[in-house]
C-alpha cells in the first residue's frame, strides 16, 4: 500500500491505518474461521472441493471394486466398504446409498464448490479488477454453510433409510422412492443437506452477479471481461434461477414424507412424473451449472498458451448465454421414458438438439485460438487440449441422446453413464485440472512440477478413458444403470473399467504428490509465469497476490 | 405388497397347483419349502381333485423341475424347443446365445427383433454413430494438425487474428444443417413408435418390488408373477433353481410372459409401489412403470424367441435383481399356453367369469409354470 497510496487523494485517511498495509493478514483463527477476503475463501472452498473429491473418488472405487466381477463381493464386508450386516437386502441398499452419494458429493460438495466457489471467488474480483466481492461476509457465508450440508449428507448414511442405513434414492431422489419407499431419517437428512447446499449456491450466485456488475474496474465493460467472469455470470444466473425450484421440489418430498401432503403421490391426487419435471428443471440448468465455468476456464488457459487472444470473443460469450438460455428449456429430455406425449417428445427432441450449436461454435473457437498460434505445451494446456476432445466425445453421444425416440433404448442403461462422465469426469474435471495447474503459482506463490503434472496428466487422461468409453458398450448391450450385481455377459468391459479406475487413482497419487511437494519445496513463482499470452488482470499483481489487491484500481483501455 | 382380489386368487390357484403337484410326486417337503412371502396360506390349500392330474403333467417335458429334484420320482428329460409343442399344449422354449440376451463383451446395440427396433438401430449404427465418429475424428485431426503446425517451434511468432465472420457463420450453419438432417428420421422413428397398429393382445405389466406381474386382460384377466431364477447354490436343497434352459444368470425368471409373435401386442404399463421400468432391448423400446398411472407401448416381434430384459428404473434395494423374460411363441401355441394359464385364447369365447377361468387352473398348470410367487425368497439367501 505504501508505494501506491502515495499518488493518491486519499493519503490522509491511508495515513490514518498506516499500518494497514496490503498484505496485513489477521491471525490464523481469524482469518481462515471468520474469513471476508476472497482469496482465502477460495482456498478454503478448494481445499473443501479437494476432501469432498477423495470421498465421492473412493466412493467410486468401492463401487468399481464391486462391479469387478458378478455377484457380491464388497457390499457384504464391513462398513464403509459394505453394509456391515448378513443381510442381502442391506447389502444392495448400501450400493444405492454409495451411488447417491457419490452422485451428490461430486455434484454439490466438488465440482460446484472447485469450479464457483473456489475458482470463481479466488479469480472474478481479480480478473475484473475489483479488491474483493460485493458481500464479503455473505461470502462466508456461502462457504460455511456447505459444512453443515456435507455433514448432514454424511451423517445420513449413519442412519435409517429404510431396508437399510442411508438413503438410497439416487442423487435424482425420485418419489415414491424417496417418499414411502424409504423409510427413516436418512432421506430427509440428504434433503436438508441439499436445501443447505441450495441456499449457499444462491447466496454465492447473488454475490457474483453483483460483483460483475457493480465492481468492475474503470473501463473493464462487459464485452472486454475475460471469457472466464463471463462463464461465472451465466452460471451464477443459472443458479439464482434453477436452485430455488430444486428447494421447492424437496421440500414437497419432505411434507409428503412427514406430514401427509400427497404432491407426488397418485393415490392422493399427486403425481410422481411431477417431481421428475420439477427436478430436471433444476437439473439440466445443474449440469451446465457445473460446465460453464470450465468453459471459461479453457478459454483463458488456450489463449494464454496459444499466445492469441481468444479466437471470435464475442461468439463464445453469447454462446455460453445461449446455452444458460436454452438449457432451461430441454428438462424433460431426461424424462422420456416417463410416458409423454409424441409431440412433446418431439420438441424436447428438437430443443435439445440446438445446443449442440453453441457447443459446436466452442469447440472450433478454441480449435480457431489454437491455429496460428505460438503453442507450447504446459500442464495446464494439457488438461485443456483434452478437454477439448473429451467434450466433444461427449457431446456427441449427448446429441445421439437427445433423439426421444432412440433413447427409448439407452435411457437408464450405461450409455448414459458414459455421457456424462464423459462431460463431466473428463469434461468438468479436466477443466479444473487445467484451472488448478494455470493458477496454483498465482494462489500459492510456487511453481508445480511440471514432469510431474504432465504424468498426471497422461496417467489419468488413459485412465478415465478406460473406466468410462466401455460403458458405451456395456449400455447398448442392455446394463442398466444403478445395479450392483449384473450377469456375466457384462464381465469383460466391467473388468476394464475396474482396472481403467486403478489407473486413475495412480493418476491423482501423483497430483498429490505434485501438490503437496510444490507447496512445501516448489520453486517461487514470477508474477507471470506463462510469458506475452497471459493478458488478465491476476498476472499483473505479485504472487500469491496481496491480501488486499486493487486499492489503487486498475484502469482498462 | 397390494394385489387386487382377482390377482390373489390367480396366485393362490397356482399356489395350489404346485402344491398339489409336487405332493403327488412325493416330494412334499419341498413343497412345504417353497412357497414363501407371497401367499403362505396358501401351499395349505391342497385339495383332493386336481391331484390325479398332476403327475401325468410332470411327464409332459416339463423336464426344468425334474431335474432338480431331490426324488428320482421323474427322469431328468431334455427340454422342449420353442417349436416342440406337447400333445396336451404348451412347452417352454430355449433362450439363444447371440439374439434377446447380452452378448459376451459386446459392443453393439442387440439385434432387434421388431421392425421399429431395426429401423432404430440402423438410424443409430449407420448414421448416429457414424456422425459422432466422423465429428470426433475430424476434431482430433484438427487439434493434432493445429499441435504440431503451429507450435511454438514451428511458429514462433502467433498471428493475431482474432475474427473471421465467415467462418463463423459457416460453423454455425454446418451444424445447424447436420442436426436438421439427424432431427428428420428422429421425427419419423417417433412418429412410427406412436402410431401402433390396433393391437391384437394386451399383456398388462406390473412392476413390484422387486418382481413383475402380467396379466392378459383380454384373455380372461388371468395372471402370472415373474420372479428372478436363484443360482444352484443360493437355493434351498428341492427348491427350483436357474438351469441354462432357463437363461442366464440374473435374467432367467420362473415364469416368462408369453406372446404370440407377429402380432401387435399392446402392453400396458404401471407399478404397485414405486417407479420400475419395463425393458427389453431386443424390442428396443422401454418405459417407465409409474404407480397411479398407465403407460402404454407395443411391440410386434416376428420371430419366435426368448427375449431377456431388466428392470431400468432404481427401485429399491434389489433394483438388480428384477429381470423381465418375454417368449414370442406362434400364435397355436400362445394359445395353448393361455389355456395352460387358465385363460381363454384369442377368438375363443371368453370364460363364465375370471374366477371359474382361474379354477380350472389346477388342473392344467405344469409345476414348473406354477411355482409361486416368492418375490422375498427369490435371492433372500444370495
Amino acid at each position: 500500500m505504501a508505494t501506491t497510496a502515495d499518488t493518491l487523494p486519499l493519503k490522509s485517511h491511508e495515513a490514518h491505518d498506516a499500518h494497514h498495509d496490503a498484505d496485513h493478514k489477521p491471525g490464523f483463527f481469524t482469518r481462515w474461521f471468520m474469513s471476508t477476503n476472497h482469496k482465502d475463501i477460495g482456498t478454503l472452498y478448494l481445499i473443501f472441493a479437494i476432501v469432498a473429491g477423495v470421498i465421492g473418488g473412493s466412493i467410486s472405487g468401492i463401487m468399481r471394486w464391486e462391479l469387478m466381477e458378478p455377484g457380491i463381493q464388497v457390499l457384504n464386508q464391513s462398513w464403509p466398504l459394505g453394509a456391515g450386516t448378513a443381510n442381502f437386502d442391506e447389502w444392495t441398499h448400501h450400493w444405492n446409498v454409495l451411488i447417491t452419494a457419490h452422485g451428490l458429493i461430486m455434484v454439490f460438495f466438488m465440482v460446484m464448490p472447485a469450479m464457483i466457489g473456489g475458482f470463481g471467488n479466488w479469480f472474478v474480483p481479480l480478473m475484473i479488477g475489483a479488491p474483493d466481492m460485493a458481500f464479503p461476509r455473505m461470502n462466508n457465508i456461502s462457504f460455511w454453510l456447505l459444512i453443515p450440508s456435507f455433514l448432514l449428507l454424511l451423517g445420513s448414511t449413519f442412519v435409517s433409510g429404510g431396508t437399510g442405513l442411508g438413503a438410497g434414492t439416487g442423487w435424482t431422489v425420485y418419489a415414491p422412492l424417496s417418499t414411502s419407499g424409504s423409510a427413516g431419517p436418512a432421506v430427509d437428512m440428504a434433503i436438508f443437506s441439499l436445501h443447505i447446499a441450495g441456499a449457499s449456491s444462491i447466496l454465492g450466485a447473488i454475490n457474483f452477479i453483483t460483483t460483475i456488475f457493480n465492481m468492475r474496474a474503470p473501463g473493464m465493460t462487459l464485452h472486454k471481461m475475460p471469457l472466464f467472469v463471463w462463464s461465472v455470470l451465466v452460471t451464477a444466473f443459472l443458479l439464482l434461477l434453477a436452485l430455488p425450484v430444486l428447494a421447492g421440489a424437496i421440500t414437497m418430498l419432505l411434507t409428503d414424507r412427514n406430514f401427509g401432503t400427497s404432491f407426488f403421490d397418485a393415490s392422493g391426487g399427486g403425481n410422481p412424473v411431477l417431481y421428475q419435471h420439477l427436478f430436471w428443471f433444476f437439473g439440466h440448468p445443474e449440469v451446465y451449472i457445473m460446465i460453464l465455468p470450465g468453459f471459461g476456464m479453457v478459454s483463458q488457459v488456450v489463449a494464454t498458451f496459444s499466445r492469441k487472444p481468444v479466437f471470435g470473443y464475442l461468439g463464445m460469450a453469447y454462446a455460453m448465454v445461449a446455452i444458460g438460455v436454452v438449457g432451461f428449456v430441454v428438462w424433460a429430455h431426461h424424462m422420456f421414458t416417463t410416458g409423454m406425449s409424441m409431440e412433446v417428445k418431439m420438441y424436447f427432441t428438437a430443443a435439445t438438439m440446438i445446443i449442440a450449436v453453441p457447443t459446436g461454435v466452442k469447440i472450433f473457437s478454441w480449435i480457431a485460438t489454437m491455429w496460428g498460434g505460438s503453442l507450447t505445451f504446459e500442464t495446464p494446456m494439457l488438461w485443456a487440449i483434452g478437454f477439448i476432445f473429451l467434450f466433444t466425445v461427449g457431446g456427441v453421444t449427448g446429441v445421439v441422446l437427445a433423439n426421444g425416440g432412440v433413447d427409448n433404448y439407452m435411457h437408464d442403461t450405461y450409455y448414459v453413464v458414459a455421457h456424462f462422465h464423459y462431460v463431466l469426469s473428463l469434461g468438468a474435471v479436466f477443466a479444473i485440472f487445467a484451472g488448478f495447474y494455470y493458477w496454483f503459482p498465482k494462489m500459492s506463490g510456487k511453481m508445480y512440477n511440471e514432469l510431474l503434472g504432465k504424468l498426471h496428466f497422461f496417467i489419468m487422461f488413459i485412465g478415465v478413458n478406460m473406466v468410462f468409453f466401455p460403458m458405451h458398450f456395456l449400455g447398448l448391450d442392455g446394463m442398466p444403470r444403478r445395479i450392483p450385481d449384473y450377469t456375466p455377459a457384462f464381465t469383460e468391459w466391467n473388468q476394464i473399467a475396474t482396472y481403467g479406475y486403478m489407473v486413475t487413482i495412480a493418476g491423482m497419487a501423483v497430483f498429490f504428490v505434485n501438490l503437496f511437494w510444490s507447496l512445501a519445496a516448489g520453486k517461487k513463482a514470477p508474477d507471470n509465469p506463462w510469458g506475452e499470452g497471459a493478458t488478465t488482470l491476476e498476472w499483473t499483481l505479485s504472487s500469491p497476490p496481496p491480501f488486499h489487491q486493487f486499492s489503487t484500481l486498475p484502469v482498462i483501455k | 405388497m397390494l394385489q387386487s382380489p382377482t390377482q390373489v386368487t390367480g396366485v393362490k390357484m397356482k399356489l395350489i397347483a404346485w402344491a398339489i403337484a409336487l405332493a403327488a410326486a412325493g416330494l412334499t417337503p419341498a413343497a412345504a419349502q417353497t412357497p414363501q412371502a407371497a401367499q403362505p396360506q396358501a401351499t395349505k390349500q391342497v385339495t383332493g381333485p386336481a391331484a390325479a392330474t398332476a403327475p401325468s403333467e410332470r411327464a409332459q417335458g416339463q423336464s426344468l423341475d425334474a431335474a432338480n429334484a431331490p426324488a428320482p420320482s421323474t427322469p431328468a428329460t431334455a427340454n422342449p424347443t420353442a417349436t416342440e409343442a406337447t400333445a396336451t399344449g404348451f412347452a417352454h422354449g430355449l433362450p439363444e446365445k447371440h439374439i434377446g440376451v447380452p452378448i459376451k463383451a459386446g459392443t453393439g446395440i442387440q439385434e432387434q427383433v421388431t421392425e421399429i427396433g431395426r429401423g432404430a438401430a440402423t438410424f443409430h449404427n449407420v448414421w448416429l454413430l457414424g456422425l459422432c465418429a466422423i465429428i470426433s475424428i475430424f476434431v482430433l485431426a484438427l487439434l493434432g494438425y493445429t499441435m504440431l503446425r503451429f507450435r511454438r517451434a514451428a511458429n514462433p511468432t502467433p498471428s493475431r487474428t482474432s475474427h473471421n465472420t465467415g467462418l463463423e457463420v459457416v460453423w454455425t450453419l454446418v451444424p445447424v444443417l447436420i442436426l436438421v438432417g439427424i432431427a428428420i428420421p428422429s421425427m419419423r422413428l417417433l412418429n412410427k413408435q406412436y402410431s401402433p397398429p390396433p393391437a391384437d393382445v394386451t399383456v398388462k405389466v406390473t412392476g413390484n418390488q422387486w418382481f413383475w406381474t402380467y396379466s392378459y386382460p383380454d384373455n380372461g384377466g388371468f395372471e402370472i408373477v415373474s420372479n428372478l431364477l436363484k443360482e444352484k447354490a443360493d437355493v434351498k436343497p428341492g427348491d427350483r433353481f436357474r438351469t441354462d434352459a432357463d437363461g442366464p444368470p440374473l435374467l432367467a425368471v420362473d415364469e416368462r410372459m408369453v406372446i404370440p409373435a407377429g402380432k401387435t401386442v399392446k402392453f400396458l404399463v404401471t407399478a404397485n409401489d414405486v417407479i420400475h421400468a419395463f425393458w427389453v432391448p431386443a424390442f428396443w423400446s422401454k418405459v417407465d412403470a409409474n404407480p397411479g398411472q398407465i403407460n402404454e407401448i407395443w411391440a410386434k416381434v416376428d420371430r419366435p424367441g426368448v427375449y431377456f430384459g431388466q428392470c431400468t428404473e432404481l427401485c429399491g434395494a434389489r433394483h438388480a435383481y428384477m429381470p423381465i423374460a418375454v417368449e414370442v411363441v406362434p400364435e397355436a401355441q400362445f394359445n395353448a399356453w393361455v389355456a395352460s394359464k387358465g385363460g381363454t385364447p384369442r377368438g375363443a369365447k371368453p370364460a363364465a367369469a375370471p374366477a371359474a377361468a382361474a379354477a380350472a387352473a389346477p388342473a392344467e398348470a405344469a409345476p414348473a409354470e406354477a411355482q409361486p410367487a416368492t418375490n422375498q425368497a427369490a435371492t433372500a439367501q444370495n
